[in-house]
């Protein structure tokens, strides 16, 4: 028996074991300053640009185009203000989708306060982008646009490659809009492939493949400006200084290349597991409703909303019965406002106060939900006892 | 020269209650795991009052039926549904075991009492818990005055 069930992996996944054996390695060997002259120094920078082609061959790229950064946010805060700020003279608009996350919303939003037009593209009620809306917010002076790849929240797959054709045609005449995608969510389970995607930034990072958390990095097509967000020695050629952390990067780059190794058999094994649970749950639990696309989400996504219920009460009675999940319940967010993603999505307030998100990875077993599904029937059969909405 | 140590296997040490304790002290995780008084039936309820607080798009409902004693105007039984977070339901909870503690609350203390009490009796909520989730007290408020509007219509009949 398991000590405690983790269905979590979307907020952040647990470390791999080699990949905390090379980090702790690389820790041990290489400390010097990679910015440094001696040996110690370039033995250092030696790992770093290991780790750049390592990532660079993922993404289907050079390694002059990757910048190391330390987080996912940080990448999209780099994305969304840097080129903001380098291309204003060109437009001073940009479109984000309405289901971002919140480190290109914020960025965004920003960008606003600083006289930036600042356009959403919709999504649909199970999540997509909807492309009608979206090329009828494209505008002269566009010189950016941000949609995530896949969600966070509610799992869903956009589509990107549409999104780059639609703008090629625009950008061959005046290299406008620039178009990043947030791919946190998607690395180790979608292509990363920056050509087939066509896209002209991209964000991955550590965290979510059973990485390192704390390091990121932002992939930049040759040739494209960005202001950079942190200033100091000039390293990352210039884009993000900050003396760089080498074990990160390395157990980062390892990260990626086992994922992408797994990638195959995990999505085969996890979308298996998720159409089990999501099945379960609607034949166990009445008033069950499923957030987002009922097959463009990634394999590892369920989320549901079950009436009569609010979330936070939901999370910490699964908590106490030591399964942990989230929810975009209001109670549980810092701004006390319920998820903007199943706001996006047209769903009522109700539901979206009710929402769980259950999100799967490599040590979850098929027992796992079972033994999930028992716990969240019981739970939610007591809170609907008690609840005022009755269902 | 340093005595060099070697580093035995050790188990991290685990801060009890600081930071991997609950989000919720004792008092209200026993009120949410175990609330007291709720109201399965309500069909077969006979309130003398019943009062309403909140919505479900604002992510926290609370009902309360009350049963009165008409000698004395205390409160003899006070149950409550909700829907809601965790101190929402821990502190309808505990305003119900208050208002019927030691004989029952009196109506006119009933009428005034302020969430402020019932988060000291639940011994504290996190601040951004305190003004969203303590309504237990205004769905009472209305329950006791439904209560008191039949009571003076049935006199006037």
């Amino acid at each position: 028996m398991k000590k405690y069930i983790y269905l979590d992996y979307a907020a952040t996944t647990p470390i791999d074991e080699n990949v905390i054996k090379l980090i702790n390695k690389t820790n041990t060997l290489f400390y010097g300053n990679p910015g440094s002259l001696h040996e110690s120094g370039r033995l250092a920078k030696a790992q770093i640009e290991k780790s750049r082609e390592e990532i660079s061959n993922h993404l289907n790229t050079s390694p002059d185009e990757i910048i190391f950064t330390g987080s996912g946010t940080e990448s999209d805060n780099l994305a969304i203000l840097g080129i903001a700020h380098a291309h204003k003279q060109h437009g001073k608009h940009i479109i984000i989708s309405t289901i971002e996350h919140k480190a290109v919303l914020e960025s965004a939003l920003r960008l606003k306060d600083e006289g930036f037009e600042v356009s959403f593209a919709p999504v649909d009620k199970n999540g997509i982008l909807d492309i009608g809306s979206f090329k009828k917010l494209l505008q002269k002076d566009t010189i950016l646009v941000s949609i995530m790849y896949a969600n966070n929240e509610i799992g869903t797959i956009q589509p990107i490659k549409e999104i780059s054709e639609i703008l090629r045609p625009i950008k061959q005449k005046t290299g406008y809009p620039l178009f990043h995608t947030d791919a946190c969510q998607a690395a180790g389970v979608l292509s990363l492939n920056v050509n087939d995607l066509g896209v002209d930034l991209l964000t991955i990072n550590g965290s979510k493949i059973y990485g390192p958390k704390g390091v990121g990095c932002l992939y930049v097509k040759k040739g494209i400006n960005l202001e950079p967000q942190i200033l100091g020695g000039g390293q990352e050629k210039n884009k993000r200084s900050g003396t760089e952390n080498i074990s990160l990067i390395v157990g980062f780059a390892k990260a990626l290349t086992i994922a992408t190794r797994k990638q195959e058999s995990e999505n085969i094994r996890l979308k298996q597991l998720q159409n089990y649970l999501i099945d379960k749950i609607q034949k166990t639990i009445p008033k069950a409703y499923l957030n987002g696309h009922i097959t463009k989400r990634l394999p590892n996504n369920i989320n549901f909303s079950f009436s009569g219920i609010e979330g936070e009460a939901m999370i910490l009675l699964l908590d106490q019965a030591k399964i942990y999940c989230s929810t975009g319940s209001a109670c549980s967010s810092s701004d006390l406002s319920p998820s903007h993603v199943l706001l996006a999505t047209g769903l009522a307030l109700e539901l979206a106060h009710g929402s769980l998100r259950i999100t799967l990875g490599r040590k979850t077993t098929k027992k796992d939900l079972d033994t999930m599904v028992d716990e969240l029937a019981k739970i939610i059969n007591f809170l609907r006892k008690i609840s005022t909405i009755k269902v | 020269m340093r005595k060099i140590t070697t580093i035995k296997k050790k188990k991290i040490a685990v801060p009890k209650d600081s930071i991997c304790g609950w989000v919720y002290n004792d008092t209200v995780k026993e009120h949410f795991m175990y609330p007291k008084n709720f109201l399965t039936n309500d069909e077969e309820y006979d309130a003398d009052g019943v009062g309403m607080v909140g919505s479900p798009a604002c992510g926290d409902m609370m009902m309360v039926w009350i049963k009165v004693d008409k000698k004395s105007q205390k409160i003899k039984e006070c149950k409550w549904r909700t829907f809601g977070c965790a101190s929402a339901i821990a502190s309808t909870s505990m305003m119900s075991v208050m208002a019927t503690e030691k004989g029952g609350m009196e109506l006119n203390k009933a009428i005034y009492l302020k969430p402020e009490q019932i988060v000291d009796r639940l011994g504290g909520l996190p601040d951004r818990k305190f003004h969203c989730s303590v309504l237990g007290q205004e769905a009472l408020k209305e329950a006791v005055e439904d209560y008191l509007k039949h009571a003076k219509n049935s006199k006037q009949k």
